[in-house]
């Protein structure tokens, strides 16, 4: 089973610099698992007392996994899974329209 | 009633417009809540009366204040009306490369600016407003990503006005920012209604724009509670522009960018709801109109080019 996994750039000194990974398994839970076993350190970077990191957002095929039962979240061959930091934004946010940083 | 005393009296009561062409199904309707109706144009002006009445009743703000907000955006334009109106002076703090149509409006409506460096983001425009208000502790920050005001002024206005205007509803959509619109609404219509879905669509940016030196400097506004929500979507540019062509080419509605994002996550829903053969009335809300963001190019051309242009832009 593959399911593609999107790493944010903050977190891709694990991966080797790359944007995107693959990696296994029936949960979310379990995804991470595998995903550390290829890319040691970066589950940690992710859960935090045993939870997702408050700091930290999934999504399975675009939709936040803490609807959908967090690490409980069943995944599927073929799934997208993108990893994102929370941060402030919206068309409140401070930043609107802010230019690519040089 | 279309007779106000004031422009702050107009704030609010905005049209819910069906969308009879997007709709899925004569089963499974649209409606779009079109907050570019309000006096500066975007939802945040119900948000910047409210914090700015609450300030005052409780005796923070008072007559000749300094009003202080890290925001360039939608909030800033519309407390800085407010401000004008009731005679403040208002400073909002924001990265220094934000477009010149924001700079403009700001000081068109009287509001001073401190800009904060670009690299920072709106993360470092947060920190940076948080320093100033120690350093001035005269000055009043309203603080919108923590304000229970502005998720009140939903509360007690978008929500109650959804629910008059469509008494069917079954699912409420509606992009995630500070989060304000979406718990305040949220929480109205559930109490009246307990089965329905309350949806978020957030968007999802460039790349650049996550650039954070460490996961800790995260941040989750203060109003954010996720048991309000039922389901919360990630929307991409690419999806987001989309959507935002649709609904001016189909409906006729010019919307900003965000309110593509927010169809395309109503759309979603519709289309299950269809599958499952349930009836829905799902309304969405269009947080502005697409004049701010023009000069972006991003209206025309391909969805690639689109695209690029909105790269490393907040464009929601």
């Amino acid at each position: 089973m593959a399911i593609e996994v999107r790493i944010p750039t903050i977190l891709r000194s694990y991966t080797g610099g790359e944007k995107a990974v693959t990696a296994s398994g029936d949960t979310l839970a379990d995804l991470l698992t595998d995903l550390d076993a290829r890319h040691p350190g970066l589950r940690d970077r992710l859960i935090k007392d045993g939870s997702l990191h408050r700091f930290v957002n999934v999504y399975v095929n675009d939709e936040d996994v803490r609807f959908l039962g967090s690490l409980d979240a069943k995944l599927a061959d073929g799934d997208h899974v993108t990893i994102l930091p929370a941060v402030a934004g919206g068309s409140g946010g401070a930043g609107a329209f802010t230019k690519p940083r040089s | 009633m279309a007779r106000f005393d004031s422009m702050l009296d107009a704030c609010g009561g905005t049209p819910l417009v069906g969308l009879p062409r997007l709709s899925p199904s004569a089963a499974v309707r649209l409606w779009a809540k079109l907050e570019d109706r309000n006096p500066t144009g975007s939802v945040k002006d119900r948000a910047a009366l409210w914090m700015v009445r609450a300030a005052e009743s409780d005796g923070r703000l008072r007559p000749g204040d300094t009003i202080l907000e890290p925001t360039s955006g939608n909030t800033g334009i519309s407390l800085a009306m407010v401000a004008k109106l009731r005679g403040y002076r208002l400073v909002c703090v924001m990265p220094e490369n934000v477009s010149t149509e924001r700079t403009q409006l700001l000081r068109m409506y009287g509001a001073e600016i401190i800009f904060s460096p670009a690299a920072g983001g709106s993360n470092q425009a947060v920190a940076m407003a948080r320093q100033i208000a120690e350093d001035h502790p005269d000055w009043v920050m309203l603080f919108q990503y923590g304000n229970e005001a502005n998720a009140r002024a939903h509360y007690e206005s978008t929500g109650p006005e959804l629910l008059r205007d469509l008494p069917t509803i079954t699912h409420f959509v509606a992009g995630l920012g500070t989060t304000g619109t979406l718990m305040g609404t949220g929480r109205y219509l559930r109490e009246k209604q307990p089965d329905i879905e309350i949806i978020a669509a957030e968007p999802r940016y460039g790349e650049l724009v996550y650039g954070l030196r460490n996961i800790d400097e995260g941040y989750v506004p203060e109003l954010y509670d996720a048991t309000v929500l039922t389901r919360r979507f990630s929307v991409g540019t690419r999806d987001a522009v989309l959507r935002t062509r649709q609904l001016v080419d189909v409906e006729g509605i010019f919307a900003g960018f965000s309110s593509g994002a927010v169809l395309h996550a109503a759309l979603a829903v519709g289309h299950q709801a269809m599958k499952e053969g349930k009836r829905a009335d799902i309304a969405f809300l269009v947080a502005d109109g697409g004049f701010k963001y023009l000069s972006t190019g991003a209206y025309g051309g391909t969805l690639a080019d689109a695209e690029s242009a909105l790269e490393g832009q907040l464009w929601a």
